[in-house]
């Protein structure tokens, strides 16, 4: 059976250009980086290779770059790093910042969840408004991980700058997707993950403005400048930064090939099936997103009829897709929980193709015209359903 | 997975003896049963289902079971007998398969209550 991976903001396959990259780093060239001999000295180039990669891909210092395990560690590390105080953050970022948040909240911390308008933006004038005098730290993500919305980093960072406030973002979505410019957009603090660039698994880095004071999490034996105790993960961090100058390099053509596959199944969908709304920016969006609400059908049906047909979507995000709570994104946008249960989301990528596309869209109207048909939301003797079903 | 992939039974009775409905669009389940009833059994039985794949299921599996039975015999009919007829339910679908279960005690209570 055909099978087609559209669930890229879950994970990524590791480029295969990166699975070469990394296959030395495992048994020949395997050293501890902090070891003084050959083996320790050949890691530790592997290991200041890689920071310049990875710097140079965000325009950035190596000594501003620090290797952590992923997303989450990098957006805990973030917001626990700083001193207490008060956090201004938005209702719809990942867990790893809202739960790190209420953790926070418990240890003294004030948090302030601002709202987003229907598309999932935040308005800059209600950071701008929110900021205290203790205010320590304005974190906002900058692509939303379920619905694509790409916030206006620019003008956050520069309201967090005019009012000294420090400014993290989440780029786990959004690097290799939109334009990051760390200078450009005030980003003193920024979480990058590998798996979700092609890259692999269990590595990621926060990029940490020179000259801002931040605590480590993990203590032990000083690596990373002693913000990231743990020997390094060597292969891992060679991969992912693999990863990311390929994001780096192909940008223009992923993003071109992205939004062209994103165009195609959004006004494929609306042609084809009635009853069916864009969740989400119609424009401020990733090139990648394409988060739709079927009316009158259960998204996890609809994911399981999909999956029989060998494709792969989400219902909400994967992290949380084993409990059946309302999308906190979608509820934040407006949606009522009632509605919230009929959507889906696909995240295109690299590999994918128009066939691809082609083929969801041949599936889907009978798909949600089946479930319909069994739906006791339908209206009696209407004639809803898809055109096909 | 069959009993997902094409339900059994789906349907309306608008001239049905009994009906129940159970669960609520919020929460992301909702199951219609309807019956007929013909000499003291259950002589047809339909459901229209809004939920996710083990909703779809159980409330098939469930009509099937209790076509042909008594009113009392459709009584008997649990969430555990339909999970089992389904060769078991993961843990965290166990919840869904009550709503069919429920959904039929109400029709033929329905019934009853107005016989």
């Amino acid at each position: 059976m055909k099978r087609i991976y559209l669930d890229h903001a879950a994970t990524t396959a590791v480029d295969r250009e990166v699975v070469q990259t990394m296959i030395p780093y495992f048994a020949e060239t395997f050293g501890n980086a902090s070891s003084l001999h050959s083996f320790g000295r050949d890691a530790m180039h592997a290991l200041g290779a890689a920071r310049q990669t990875v710097a140079d891909a965000l325009g950035a210092e190596t000594g501003e770059i620090f290797f952590t395990s992923g997303g989450t560690e990098s957006d805990n590390l973030a917001l626990k790093g700083v001193e207490t105080g008060h956090i201004i953050t938005s209702l719809i970022e990942h867990p790893a910042i809202l739960n790190t948040c209420r953790y926070l909240e418990n240890h003294g911390c004030d948090v302030t969840y601002l709202p987003v308008d229907s598309g999932g933006l935040v308005d800059p004038g209600n950071i701008e408004s929110a900021i205290r005098n203790d205010t320590k730290i304005i974190s906002i993500m900058h692509a939303n991980n379920e619905i694509g919305t790409i916030q206006p980093i620019a003008e956050i960072g520069t309201i967090a700058r005019d009012n000294g406030v420090l400014f993290h973002t989440d780029a786990v979505q959004s690097f290799g997707k939109t334009e990051t410019d760390l200078q450009k957009m005030n980003i003193d603090m920024l979480s990058l993950s590998s798996h979700k660039i092609y890259g692999p698994k269990g590595v990621g880095a926060l990029y940490v403005r020179d000259g801002t004071e931040i605590e480590p999490l993990m203590h032990g034996g000083g690596h990373e400048s002693g913000l990231r105790s743990g020997t390094e993960n060597v292969a891992g961090i060679v991969g992912f930064a693999k990863a990311a100058s390929l994001a780096i390099e192909r940008f223009e053509s992923d993003t071109r090939h992205l939004t062209n596959l994103r165009e195609m199944l959004i006004n494929g969908v609306m042609d084809t099936i009635d009853d069916v709304h864009l969740n989400g920016h119609p424009t401020k969006r990733l090139p990648n997103n394409v988060n739709l609400r079927f009316d009158f059908v259960e998204g996890e049906a609809m994911l399981l009829h999909l999956d029989l047909r060998g494709i792969a979507v989400s219902t909400g995000s994967a992290c949380s897709s084993a409990s059946k709570d309302p999308s906190h994104v979608l509820l934040a946008i407006g949606l009522a929980p009632e509605n919230i249960h009929g959507s889906i989301r696909f995240t295109l990528g690299r590999e994918n193709t128009s066939e691809d596309i082609e083929y969801v869209l041949g599936v889907l109207p009978e798909i949600v015209g089946k479930l319909r048909a069994i739906s006791p939301l339908v209206s009696k003797g209407s004639s809803r359903g898809s055109s096909s079903g | 997975m069959d009993h997902f992939m094409n339900p059994r039974n789906v349907g309306e009775i608008p001239d049905a003896d009994g009906a129940g409905t159970v669960g609520n669009q919020v929460c992301g389940d909702v199951t219609n049963v309807y019956i007929k009833v013909t000499d003291g059994r259950i002589s047809d039985v339909k459901f229209k289902t809004f939920g996710c794949g083990a909703a779809i299921a159980t409330a098939s599996m469930t009509t099937e079971l209790a076509l042909g039975k008594t009113l009392q015999e459709g009584l008997a009919i649990t969430r555990d007998a339909v999970a089992d007829a389904l060769d078991g339910l993961p843990e965290s679908k166990l919840h869904c398969s009550n709503l069919a279960a429920d959904a039929l005690h109400a029709a033929i209570k329905e019934y009853m209550a107005k016989n």
